[in-house]
């Protein structure tokens, strides 16, 4: 009961971000989801060792809970832009968007099962939905900084597909965290910095320069 | 213990290289590294039980030493060329050609050692036996070859590897999805460290969940064909390539898209064991006739001979795509046309390198006369295209032939069609434009008209340095042979890697 409730809300942090065209905001929702996620293994009771379960934790709430997102609302307050305004996909559209995942992913999510495994009705389509929302932000999404939280919120959807293996595969998900979550905001992080500095802007829209016209 | 020092030896030359401060030691570290690792790879070649394989993670098989091969005798070249690049460009405020605004490199040692760090990423991609450290060693070259696209600091070089990042990195994540997948395809119980290696897949192949492995095949051709530029998948390949120097464009695209093509062969194998074979060939010669096809449009009408060249590439690893999607001897030309475009298309870039430093213009219709500006690399240009579009005698024209052969035996009509028509429409558009750049007289001033740039008289013969020369004519002259005569050990190699792609 309380696992299924914490995935409900799991799933509802990336319906909002859908929504929200504040920077902040969406910065503070994907840190959520990050604690969140942090916190997955030990709600659902998955048969993971003590060790690496707090090792999830830790990284989960301090990393994507609190480093990431002071550093991207840093960025934000930096370019002194509070929200986006006009991204290609708009919000009415994206929310509508976001309804049909999360209908398709319940959909999929009971019908893809792992063999041998007790794993929460809810996972698996609670990871595919978020996984699906956040590639639709970096897609959908002029600014920069949405993107990042796109890719984080990606992350954080493949992250908890990662939960469904954790028993199986400990190691191979261990290198997933890791190195995704230094890809995710250690890189694109010094490149948004860059991209202020360079262009005084931050939409990845304007960078427009190379492209194909005669 | 080998096969580390084949990941490490680079790897610790690329920490020597950030250490040390003398420009000139640096270059011979660099290019001392490359000739080692080159060494140790022949030695491989020659006799790889010395190579003994490292737990069940790391191993060479015959794909690997195949892709190995390559990327080593590529990164030797390309590394003697980088020295006389770096040299070049040693500490130079440029203006930009085209806009006129100043800018200046990022520091020598750091792209030397992101450069060594690449190889050594390159390495693991091509000895790794798990499909997580595959899929690390691929996010790991992402990473590391970044700086190397924004050596030029400006906002267009910039911009070329944000798109670089944020594509590849949602690529890279659709990869690990794809492994997780994957592994949600082992049948429980049979766990352990080992159960994502290749041999014991493809051991266990038929116990594999096929629903599970079907959406983990597509989704690791997605996320590694993003990082292959598979079109539609490609956006971010031209970018990088017209934008990075010259020398990391030939890295990219020798050696860099093969490393994600030999994941995508390692998938497909597991899934022509598992009785997915077909599946897994339909969607490859999907997406190689879309790539080439999306590379022919685009090569007509482009006015940047990088960006052309890029999306040869494109087209290049469409052709890839489209052999190992047809399956028998198709397999073998794959293999062939991937060792035949790496050595050419590098040599390629590194002429256009050439004539980008002596021209300053990555504009077709600016550059005349580079037979008489750069007899020796206006020469190796004209040749090298007719290589690239696979003319005879090079190596291009058996392997593609090879490929259209397979498709004409498995009576594939409309893909003997599509493929002849786009090789066609690629031929025409790349040779009328870029071999005129060759020919005519040089125009005096006429490449921009602009103040702000500071040339050579521009109709005396340019300087050509040694090794910017030598480079690409070892690799075309090794393209030409591989037209004229196969040698034994490679046919032996790239036969035993084919029997691998067919489980």
């Amino acid at each position: 009961m309380w696992a299924s409730g914490f995935l409900v809300v799991f799933m509802l942090t990336s319906l909002w971000l859908l929504g929200s065209s504040r920077l902040m905001s969406c910065i503070a929702v994907v840190a959520a989801q990050g604690v969140l996620l942090g916190l997955l293994p030990i709600v659902e009771g998955l048969d993971v060792p003590v060790g690496r379960m707090i090792l999830q934790a830790v990284i989960g709430v301090g990393l994507k809970g609190i480093v990431f997102p002071l550093l991207l609302m840093r960025a934000v307050r930096s370019v002194d832009v509070r929200r986006e305004v006009q991204p290609f996909v708009g919000y009415s559209v994206s929310l509508l968007t976001g309804v049909a995942l999360l209908a398709l992913s319940l959909f999929i999510g009971p019908r893809l099962t792992i063999s041998g495994h007790m794993t929460p009705a809810l996972l698996v389509p609670a990871a595919l939905f978020t996984a699906a929302t956040g590639l639709f932000i970096i897609v959908g999404r002029r600014s920069a900084i949405v993107q990042a939280l796109g890719y984080l919120a990606m992350e954080n959807g493949i992250a908890a597909f990662g939960m469904a293996l954790a028993e199986k595969e400990p190691l191979l998900v261990e290198m997933g965290t890791f190195l995704d979550a230094f890809v995710a905001v250690f890189v694109m992080g010094i490149t948004i910095f860059h991209i202020n500095r360079e262009f005084d802007h931050i939409d990845s829209d304007r960078l427009s320069n190379l492209k194909d016209s005669p | 213990m080998m096969i580390v020092i084949l990941v490490a030896e680079p790897a610790l030359a690329a920490l020597i290289a950030i250490l040390i401060r003398p420009h000139p030691l640096r270059r011979a570290v660099l290019v001392a590294a490359a000739v080692v690792h080159t060494a140790l790879v022949a030695w491989l070649w020659i006799d790889p039980a010395r190579f003994p394989p490292l737990g069940n993670w790391l191993a060479l098989d015959s794909l690997g030493v195949l892709f190995l091969g390559i990327t080593s005798l590529l990164f030797l070249f390309v590394s003697l060329s980088a020295a006389s690049f770096l040299r070049r460009e040693n500490g130079v405020t440029q203006s930009d050609p085209d806009e006129g605004f100043l800018f200046d490199n990022i520091p020598e040692a750091v792209f030397t050692a992101c450069l060594l760090g690449f190889l050594s990423m390159m390495t693991l991609v091509t000895v790794s036996q798990h499909f997580g450290l595959l899929w690390v060693a691929i996010e790991a070259t992402t990473l590391v070859s970044a700086p190397l696209i924004h050596f030029h600091r400006h906002h267009r070089s910039l911009e070329a590897t944000w798109k670089y990042l944020l594509i590849c990195s949602v690529g890279i994540a659709v990869a690990l999805l794809g492994t997780y997948f994957l592994a949600a395809a082992v049948p429980a119980g049979s766990g352990g460290v080992d159960s994502l290696t290749f041999a014991v897949l493809k051991g266990r192949a038929a116990l594999l969940d096929p629903r599970w492995l079907k959406a983990s095949f597509l989704l690791l051709l997605a996320g590694y064909g993003t990082k292959m530029g598979l079109a539609p998948l490609h956006t971010w390949l031209p970018d990088a390539h017209s934008e990075a120097p010259s020398v990391v464009s030939a890295l990219l695209s020798g050696a860099l898209l093969n490393c994600a093509f030999l994941a995508i062969l390692r998938i497909l194998s597991i899934c022509s064991s598992a009785g997915l074979g077909d599946f897994g060939r339909q969607t490859l010669v999907a997406f190689g006739l879309c790539s080439m096809a999306v590379a022919a449009g685009l090569i007509i009408g482009q006015q940047d001979y990088k960006r052309m060249l890029a999306y040869s590439s494109v087209e290049h690893m469409g052709i890839l795509a489209l052999g190992v999607g047809l399956g028998g001897i198709a397999d073998w030309g794959a293999l062939l046309h991937a060792v035949n475009h790496s050595l050419s298309k590098a040599a390629l870039f590194l002429l256009a390198g050439n004539i980008l430093a002596a021209y300053g213009t990555k504009r077709y219709t600016q550059v005349t006369g580079v037979l008489r500006r750069l007899p020796i690399t206006g020469a190796l240009w004209v040749a090298a295209l007719f290589a690239i579009v696979g003319s005879p005698p090079f190596g291009l024209f058996t392997s593609e032939l090879t490929i259209l052969r397979a498709a004409v035996e498995a009576r594939r009509w409309i893909i003997v069609a599509a493929y002849s028509l786009m090789l066609s429409v690629v031929f025409a558009g790349m040779i009328v434009v870029l071999v005129r750049m060759a020919q005519g007289t040089v125009r005096a001033g006429a490449a921009t008209g602009d103040s702000v740039r500071v040339l050579p008289d521009e109709t005396q013969p340019f300087r050509e340095r040694l090794w910017d020369v030598a480079a690409p004519l070892c690799l075309l002259c090794m393209t030409l042979l591989l037209g004229l005569y196969i040698p034994p050990f490679l046919n032996q190699a790239l036969q035993r890697a084919a029997l691998l792609i067919g489980g």
